[in-house]
């Protein structure tokens, strides 16, 4: 593994990549005000899912690390998305 | 190749520089943490069954017996918390799968050794703060083990606390599951490729995955409980429009894959010893490792079948008993393969296979009446009644305690290089099935006629069954006593065991009982497959 993270992010990347979650922390608060009808639920969702990438791509390196690794958090994440996907089953038709 | 180095063993080694008590409570040995679990985890299975026979006993006759109502709804939930949280979750893992997956595949010990101690140490202050949670001002928790909302955020007792003791324990199961994965990917020995590992990896690998995934569900859920107990913000309390099915969700979305951590290491159990004793290799290897990871992944797609009655939606409902019935499919398919093994072997009816023996009758039951609790229209009926109690003891305790025991009987002359009695390893089969049955069967017929669950007394005509059902329990429990006090008898007194005894040929009886400190003398090269038994030739003789 250690070979694998050779790879160095410049300083400018981890700060835009920072300005970039203040402002989707700043659009998710904005928005929370805002009633989109049933949309709301969707673009929060979306825009956490952006946020989470960039973090587990940038900041957690997997971006540059082994393929093994990038298999296990697919797995993680497809599995949450079942979880959010059945859990609507219950709440959209409720 | 084995008994001629037997003198020296892990007991007699250790990877520090103390002696006495500090080199366990220091060690970074996989198989002494193992052992330190089996005595924590023991401590509180004893602690949960001596609760279980006072409620038991309780119920002896309608009306108050020995305790008042408020205590037997404390005693139900500790008896739940203890059995769930400090018992069966981290039993088959921590002890035995920290004692073998190493050996298993060829490894010295786990890929991380100082993080597996540091599993125990933070499992043992969970604990210590469940037992924390009892004495102070408030009392001990009276909701179930469920903590289900509103009352949990209403009741006085100290649930935050031991809420927070849930909590806690969560993460030693994440450090514990994070530890297998990469243990398994890592360190494996030369030749030995993932279909070469011994069943019992596979399934504590597939274990190890939902220990990992759905854990941090629960620890979220458990910390909003507890600012939803301090602050009142409203996520789950509906006086606060907060949504009380949304709790029954998340508790749900991990406490139904854990009933799945439970059980597949038990299957892998399973999976070692009835091909040990039946002198045959398993039917179906790859079946059955890949119906371990389809029960993990589907495990997580059917949580919400505990709550058809919660009020949630139509549609959820029909689709989650849908779902209900396809996880029967991979266990199926392990139950068939376990029976298709024994099919013309030449089986050995030793303890440990007679053990097993007693799970698939038991487990059958467990299994075949969830079905039941799976259909909409039967699960209406039966909701909160003693059928679920008796569904989820057969299932749990069945299933899960009963391979405890088998497993105990199987690895207990490699743990501790000592042999039991042998005549008293049947009788106690025996006795542990007569008890058992009589303990938990009424139950399914007292709530197939309306008893309903967590109930402290109970309408005259289900006193038969209920007297029934308690001197079950005195059987049950004598005889694990009994198991117990020959086991200890063995450590001892028992006749030294051989590196073999039971003519298994995974790769921990190619080595000492008890183990030498890193296990092997060279790590082996792998050129069998797990069940081969024309190894045993090869093994006698070396």
């Amino acid at each position: 593994m250690s070979e694998n993270n050779k790879h160095h992010i410049s300083y400018g990347t981890y700060i835009l990549v920072w300005a970039a979650l203040i402002a989707f922390t700043s659009i998710t608060v904005t928005i929370a005000g805002v009633s989109l009808g049933r949309y709301t639920l969707f673009i929060a969702l979306s825009i956490a899912a952006i946020k989470s990438a960039l973090v587990i791509n940038i900041f957690m390196h997997i971006k540059f690390d082994e393929p093994i690794f990038k298999v296990f958090l697919g797995i993680s994440g497809a599995t949450l998305f079942i979880i959010f996907l059945l859990t609507f089953f219950d709440y959209i038709y409720r | 190749m084995a008994d001629a180095v037997a003198v020296k063993n892990f007991y007699n080694q250790s990877t520090n520089k103390h002696t006495g008590i500090l080199s366990w409570l220091l060690t970074k040995d996989h198989k002494r943490i193992g052992l330190m679990y089996m005595v924590a985890i023991l401590t509180f299975f004893v602690v949960g069954m001596l609760i279980g026979i006072l409620m038991r006993l309780e119920l002896i006759a309608p009306g108050r017996t020995i305790m008042s109502a408020q205590t037997y709804n404390s005693l139900f939930t500790l008896h739940g918390v203890i059995m769930i949280f400090l018992f069966i979750i981290p039993g088959l893992p921590a002890i035995f799968g920290n004692f073998f997956l190493p050996i298993q595949i060829g490894a010295e010990d786990v890929a991380f050794p100082r993080l597996n101690l540091l599993s125990w140490y933070v499992y043992i202050v969970g604990a210590i703060l469940v037992i924390v949670s009892l004495f102070l001002p408030g009392g001990p928790i009276d909701t179930g083990w469920t903590f289900y909302i509103p009352y949990s955020v209403r009741s006085s007792t100290n649930i935050s606390m031991a809420l927070f003791a849930a909590f806690v324990l969560g993460f030693s199961s994440i450090l514990t599951g994070i530890n297998f994965i990469t243990t398994v990917h890592r360190l494996r020995a030369p030749g030995m490729g993932f279909f070469k590992m011994p069943l019992f990896v596979w399934a504590t690998y597939a274990t190890a995955w939902i220990q990992v995934i759905a854990t941090p569900v629960i620890a979220i859920t458990i910390l909003l409980v507890i600012i939803e107990r301090a602050f009142g913000v409203g996520i789950f309390d509906p006086a606060l429009g907060g949504d009380p099915i949304l709790f029954q969700h998340l508790f749900w979305i991990y406490s139904h894959p854990a009933v799945y951590i439970m059980i597949l290491p038990a299957m892998g159990v399973v999976s070692e010893i009835i091909p040990t004793f039946s002198r045959r290799t398993i039917f179906g290897y790859k079946q059955i490792a890949y119906s371990s990871l389809a029960i993990a992944f589907i495990g997580y797609l059917v949580w919400a079948h505990h709550m058809f009655s919660s009020g949630m939606s139509d549609t959820a409902r029909w689709i989650f008993s849908l779902l209900t019935f396809i996880v029967a499919l991979p266990s199926g398919v392990k139950i068939f393969n376990w029976v298709a093994t024994m099919y013309k072997g030449s089986i050995d009816p030793k303890p440990p296979f007679l053990w097993v023996m007693n799970f698939i009758f038991l487990f059958s039951i467990g299994g075949l009446t969830g079905l039941v609790l799976g259909s909409l229209a039967t699960d209406i009926h039966l909701t909160d009644t003693y059928f679920v109690v008796a569904h989820f003891h057969y299932v749990m305790f069945g299933g899960t305690g009963t391979i405890f025991f088998a497993a105990l009987h199987y690895w207990f002359p490699k743990m501790f290089g000592k042999m039991y009695n042998m005549k008293f390893a049947r009788i106690a089969v025996v006795l542990y099935f007569i008890g058992f049955n009589m303990l938990y069967f009424p139950k399914f017929i007292m709530g197939y006629m309306g008893m309903p669950r967590r109930y402290y007394d109970y309408l005259p005509q289900f006193t038969t069954l209920q007297e029934i059902s308690t001197i079950g329990s005195w059987i049950l429990v004598g005889t694990i006593f009994f198991i117990f006090g020959y086991l200890f008898h063995a450590l001892r007194k028992g006749k030294k065991a051989t590196s073999n005894p039971w003519g298994g040929v995974t790769l921990e009886w190619h080595i000492p009982s008890p183990p030498p400190l890193e296990n092997f003398e060279k790590i082996p090269t792998i050129t069998h497959e797990p069940y081969d038994f024309s190894q045993l030739k090869e093994m006698k003789d070396e």
